[in-house]
């Protein structure tokens, strides 16, 4: 049990990871993404394609991915959600369910449905042991330092820079941002290119630490999802916990019953929003 | 240029009375189907104040909008400095040195009052106003410079949005309702800063339901009705029963006394 809930922590790193950019999305600019998963799942391809061409050690495909998520991403919010943004919220979630479905077909296409990788040697296999029972591995505590480091850099960068001071005032009044001399499609890039950064490496870390496969976006898509509606809409911090929350909900049901730890996160997600339905950080809204 | 100017040209340059900063022309706006700007025109001189008052729904709000650049007019034009800026963006504008204290003050609900002060200066325009003189100016605001902004009264609310476009070092200041929802005695204060704020030789466009008030510290005036001009100039060459009837609407040949 006590094995159960320290996987479960671990796990829910990478829940974190998914969860992060999709709070930020949502509370910055109001967009549900749907395309969130599939972004990670790109992500993880984008890698398996240019590792064996670079010919580097996998753990720098980061150096190279994240970036160019980052830049897609700023380019995607102004030439695709952007014109959206102005024509209601159905509208937006149309449109990144148009790009959700465009990216898994595309990766069909290129890459056919087999699941895939990244490849990164004794790291993905290697674990110490805690006692006799538990053992803990590397990569899953990376993966979960490596959340933790997220969202504490991004919760940092809001509050503590020039940059995330604005994007924090065009979340609260675009027009009164544009007022001071914002233009706010512009902060809207730039968190969405935040988002798809911290989504790539979500997608990296997925492709290390098991398999992906083309159709695999909603799936993530649905867990970050569920992390940031429990942890409180708009709270990173929440979206951190709620992750968390949902990795020990997996991993205490598969300890129960191999059947279970499919649907034990979704179920604590129900329970969580029929009890608590403002999630367990609400953002508190100033009016 | 190589050649002699005609005669337009000799009229458009000649300086016009003192320096209108800012001119509009023939200015209409739609909100939908709704004309809510019929045709207004008026200069403003720099360094002076200029009111703007009129019942609810005359058009003022909107009028201040598109100044401003956040309503796309249907026609006209606005030209600051000489220059037309009818086709430009709201942040071009205030980098042009354009600021609008909108209706409602609009502070950041959820930052700070420094932060939201800080975001007046987040186009850098160089110019008197740094958030140093602005404490200066109001001490309170840094005694309470880490409280949210929504718990400050609205007298405070209004001087710190005031202070958020001022650090924006605009030439013109558009204040839209200055004193709506305040007490007499905070608004008196505010006028107070803003008088001594002016000495810099900031132009400001102000909008007024309080119009003993705007009339009080304005060189000029507009009374607006339903998105028409129907009275301007200088407030001394009116009566209160003519202002009265500008912004009622009131028949001025069948007269405001009803009696004569
Ligand atoms: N966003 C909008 N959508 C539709 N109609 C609008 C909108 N904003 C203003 N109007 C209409 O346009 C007209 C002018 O409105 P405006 O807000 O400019 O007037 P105002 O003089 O500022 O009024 P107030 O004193 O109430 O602030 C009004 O009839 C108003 O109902
Ligand atoms: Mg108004």
């Amino acid at each position: 049990m006590l094995n159960a809930i320290i996987q479960g922590i671990l796990l829910g790193g990478l829940v974190v990871l998914f969860a992060c950019g999709l709070s930020l999305l949502f509370g910055v600019m109001g967009v549900i993404n749907l395309a969130h998963g599939d972004i990670a799942v790109a992500a993880a391809y984008v890698a398996v394609a240019i590792v064996p061409v670079l010919h580097i050690p996998a753990i720098w495909i980061f150096a190279i991915v994240v970036p160019l998520f980052m830049v897609a991403g700023y380019i995607v919010q102004r030439l695709l959600i952007q014109p959206s943004l102005n024509s209601g919220p159905l509208t937006t979630l149309l449109v990144t369910f148009g790009l959700s479905v465009i990216i898994e077909n595309l990766l069909l296409e290129i890459f056919s449905a087999n699941s895939h990788s990244l490849a990164i040697g004794s790291l993905a296999s290697s674990a110490f042991k805690l006692s006799s029972q538990i053992s803990i591995a590397y990569l899953s505590l990376l993966i979960l330092v490596v959340s933790i480091v997220v969202v504490a850099g991004v919760q940092l960068g809001l509050y503590r820079t020039r940059t995330g001071r604005i994007i924090r005032a065009v979340a609260d009044d675009r027009e009164a941002a544009e007022l001071i001399g914002a233009d706010y499609r512009h902060i809207f890039g730039i968190a969405a290119g935040l988002a798809f950064g911290t989504v790539a490496l979500a997608g990296l870390s997925l492709a290390m630490y098991s398999q992906v496969d083309p159709s695999s976006g909603p799936d993530y898509l649905i867990f970050g999802f569920e992390a940031v509606v429990i942890g409180g809409l708009g709270s990173l911090w929440g979206t951190f916990a709620g992750g968390i929350v949902l990795g020990i909900a997996t991993t205490i049901g598969l300890f129960l019953s191999a059947n279970f730890g499919a649907l034990a996160p979704h179920i604590v997600f129900l329970l969580v929003l029929a009890l608590r339905p403002q999630g367990f950080f609400p953002k508190k809204v100033a009016v | 240029m190589g050649r002699r100017p005609n005669m337009a040209e000799v009229v458009a340059a000649e300086p016009a009375l003192s320096n209108q900063i800012l001119e509009v022309e023939g200015l209409c706006a739609h909100h939908g189907q709704l004309l809510a700007l019929d045709g207004v025109s008026f200069t403003v001189g720099e360094g002076s104040v200029f009111a703007v008052i009129g019942a609810n729904g005359a058009g003022k709000s909107t009028l201040m909008r598109s100044i401003a650049g956040l309503h796309r007019p249907s026609e006209g034009r606005v030209i600051f400095d000489g220059t037309d800026i009818t086709r430009l963006s709201t942040p071009q504008r205030v980098e042009l040195g354009i600021s609008l204290v909108p209706e409602g003050r609009r502070l950041f609900a959820s930052l700070s009052v420094e932060e939201n002060l800080l975001t007046g200066t987040y186009i850098r325009r160089s110019g008197h106003w740094t958030i140093e003189r602005v404490y200066e100016m109001f001490p309170w605001m840094w005694q309470r410079k880490n409280q949210r902004s929504s718990l400050l009264s609205g007298g405070e609310q209004q001087t710190v949005a005031i202070s958020r476009a001022l650090l924006a070092n605009p030439r013109l200041l558009l204040i839209d309702e200055l004193s709506l929802g305040l007490a007499p005695i905070v608004v008196r204060s505010i006028y107070g800063s803003l008088s001594k704020i002016m000495e810099g030789g900031l132009t400001v466009l102000i909008v007024e339901q309080d119009v003993n008030q705007a009339l009080s510290v304005a060189a000029k005036f507009q009374c607006m009705l339903e998105g028409r001009t129907t009275l301007s100039g200088k407030p001394a060459e009116f009566t209160p029963e003519e202002i009265e009837a500008a912004y009622f609407g009131l028949n001025s040949t069948s007269s405001i006394h009803g009696k004569d």
